[in-house]
């Protein structure tokens, strides 16, 4: 018996022996997620990267390298470099009215007030819901003849029903009311940001400052701002990295339209890409989002840095 | 009495405030409620007040929403996609957080940072590439590619959030399991994971909102109305060439809205801290 049993039990011993070792069963926990994310994000960020330079489409599944020819061929079409706009038109228009909407509303909710837990939860609504159900709302409510906005202008006597506006029809408006429902999509996650940010605040250095005299402008603006700036940072990153590659908003409001005034980088790649099937250029489009995403990387980066020292 | 004037009108103005920004975050959902509950007829009168019902409200929307369309199907794939990815993530995210917390040192901080950074890589970057990954596992058009592609953010984000929570675990607790004869293992299985149950429930409820929430690689992988997840489902199926089924759409968003709306609020402080990664002490 044990002669058999011996041979089996000493490898098993050894086996767990390695694992109570701390670095080997720390590197085997880490493993798995590691390999997913490198084969399912490193490695297609790669390929995404290869198809740019390459003469890859559908129907020509040929890897032939072309160097920046797809490149050079986007940069000269002139809808490409409106696209290139308007994603930083979306983005920063978007970010700056989130941003004001968001530091009102944490303003506000610092005060106790009653049902003050109530009115939380409800402005968060907007940041919770998927973005694709809430976004079906707001087209409904710009549609061309039910727009519950124009109801309420014509009712009000403001304008006549001939001079309603068609939200989603004029180019100006299009793009102005993509950028209010992704500034009402974060404004409830800057909120929550500022109010994080502003709550850790120790009170004894506010109530010191008050004691020296500042008023309520000098502790929001020197104190309390320059506190929560870290804070406000990643949640500004945050922001303008999912703003700046977005593809719902604009594919379920608008679809680029009218006429492309609203097609933003990540709707172009997607129409090029996928629906086109020229994958090359596609890959191409996307890959003018890399720039900033490493800007805003090296800035995080630095913040976490800073954080440590 | 000017004091008092002035006390009195900054209560208004802050009550103002406050209800200014409740109407501006509820308003489409009321508008989900109102439009799903009224008759077409109601519906597509300019002349009625649409703020109201002008007709009785009628479930009739939600009838055809149920019999007449896949609805029901998207509802199931969705539990099952978010299922799924929920125990992918649970298995590699959990063990990874652990590791990255307690075994790695100083360089587990680098690596948790690098992993979390690739939260940041958008779906709009990837979906071509990871649409022929898609292709050659032969899972195109099929809910399962969502369950494989889905992991690639919930990863990454639910370990960073694992990570905090491990850390804020003392380590003396394990070591004296391990003291008293428990494996490193062991100590993993018995000791750190019940104490972090409630770091693991929020991982559960984040991971699943993110997968409902999530539209643009299902809009790129999935084209059969069958294999559609219900926010992607809701959202491009339920239109038949230019006509909108305003009716049935806002019910059917309202009814998949509810559970994440509800979710989200009461994880939001532990989402937030995790979000911000103790940026705040």
């Amino acid at each position: 018996m044990a002669s058999i049993a011996e041979p089996i039990a000493k490898p098993v011993s050894r086996f767990r022996f390695i694992l109570d070792r701390r670095d080997v069963l720390g590197a085997v926990f880490v493993a798995p997620a590691i390999l997913y994310v490198l084969l399912l994000v490193g490695l297609p960020l790669l390929l995404s990267v290869y198809y740019s330079v390459s003469a890859y489409t559908i129907y020509d599944p040929s890897w032939r390298f072309v160097g920046l020819a797809n490149f050079a061929q986007i940069l000269e079409n002139p809808d490409f470099l409106r696209t290139l706009g308007n994603t930083f038109i979306f983005t920063f228009g978007s970010q700056f009215l989130g941003l004001v909407l968001g530091k009102f509303g944490a303003l506000l909710l610092l005060r106790p007030f009653p049902g003050r837990k109530i009115v939380r939860a409800l402005i968060i609504l907007p940041w919770a819901v998927p973005i694709a159900l809430a976004t079906v709302a707001w087209q409904w409510m710009f549609d061309s003849l039910y727009s519950v906005i124009n109801w309420t202008m014509i009712a009000l006597g403001i304008i006549t029903r001939s001079e309603a506006p068609n939200w989603l029809g004029n180019p100006h408006l299009a793009m102005l009311c993509v950028i209010v429902v992704n500034a009402w999509r974060f404004f409830p996650f800057a909120i929550v940001i500022f109010l994080a940010g502003i709550t850790a605040v120790p009170q004894d250095v506010i109530d010191a400052a008050t004691v020296d005299g500042a008023g309520f402008w000098r502790r929001n603006y020197q104190i309390i701002v320059p506190m929560i700036l870290p804070i406000v940072t990643i949640g500004l990153i945050f922001g303008i990295v999912f703003t700046f590659t977005d593809l719902s908003i604009v594919f379920l409001m608008t679809m680029g339209g009218p006429v492309g005034a609203t097609s933003v980088l990540g709707f172009d790649g997607f129409q090029v890409g996928i629906v086109s099937g020229d994958v090359s250029h596609g890959a191409a489009i996307s890959l003018f989002m890399l720039p900033v995403l490493f800007v805003v990387v090296i800035f995080m980066l630095r913040f976490i840095k800073r954080r440590e020292i | 009495m000017q004091r008092v004037i002035g006390k009195v009108a900054g209560e208004v103005g802050f009550y103002a405030g406050v209800a200014f920004f409740v109407i501006l975050s509820t308003f489409p959902f009321y508008w989900m409620v109102i439009t799903s509950f009224k008759t077409n007829s109601d519906l597509y009168n300019v002349t009625n007040i649409p703020f109201w019902f002008n007709d009785p409200p009628t479930l009739e929307h939600f009838r055809y929403l149920f019999h007449e369309t896949l609805f029901t199907t998207w509802l199931l794939n969705s539990l099952i996609i978010g299922v799924c990815v929920v125990a992918i993530t649970l298995v590699t995210a959990l063990p990874a957080a652990y590791s990255l917390a307690r075994m790695t040192g100083r360089n587990g901080e680098t690596l948790g940072i690098g992993i979390f950074l690739t939260y940041l890589v958008p779906p709009t970057l990837l979906f071509l590439p990871l649409a022929r990954v898609v292709a050659n596992l032969g899972l195109q058009n099929s809910m399962w590619s969502l369950v494989l592609v889905y992991p690639t953010f919930t990863i990454p984000f639910c370990t960073w959030l694992l990570m905090g929570f491990f850390k804020a675990l003392p380590p003396e607790i394990e070591e004296a399991a391990i003291v008293d004869g428990c494996s490193l293992f062991g100590a993993f299985i018995k000791m750190a994971l019940p104490l972090s149950l409630p770091g693991i429930l929020t991982v559960v409820i984040f991971t699943f909102t993110l997968t409902l929430q999530e539209f643009v690689y299902a809009l790129t992988f999935i084209s059969s109305s069958a294999e559609k997840p219900i926010t992607l489902g809701v959202a491009t199926d339920l239109i038949r060439g230019d006509i909108f089924y305003w009716g049935e759409i806002m019910a059917g968003a309202l009814i998949a809205s509810i559970p994440v709306a509800i979710a989200y609020n009461f994880f939001l402080d532990r989402f937030i801290a995790g979000i911000t990664g103790g940026a705040v002490k």
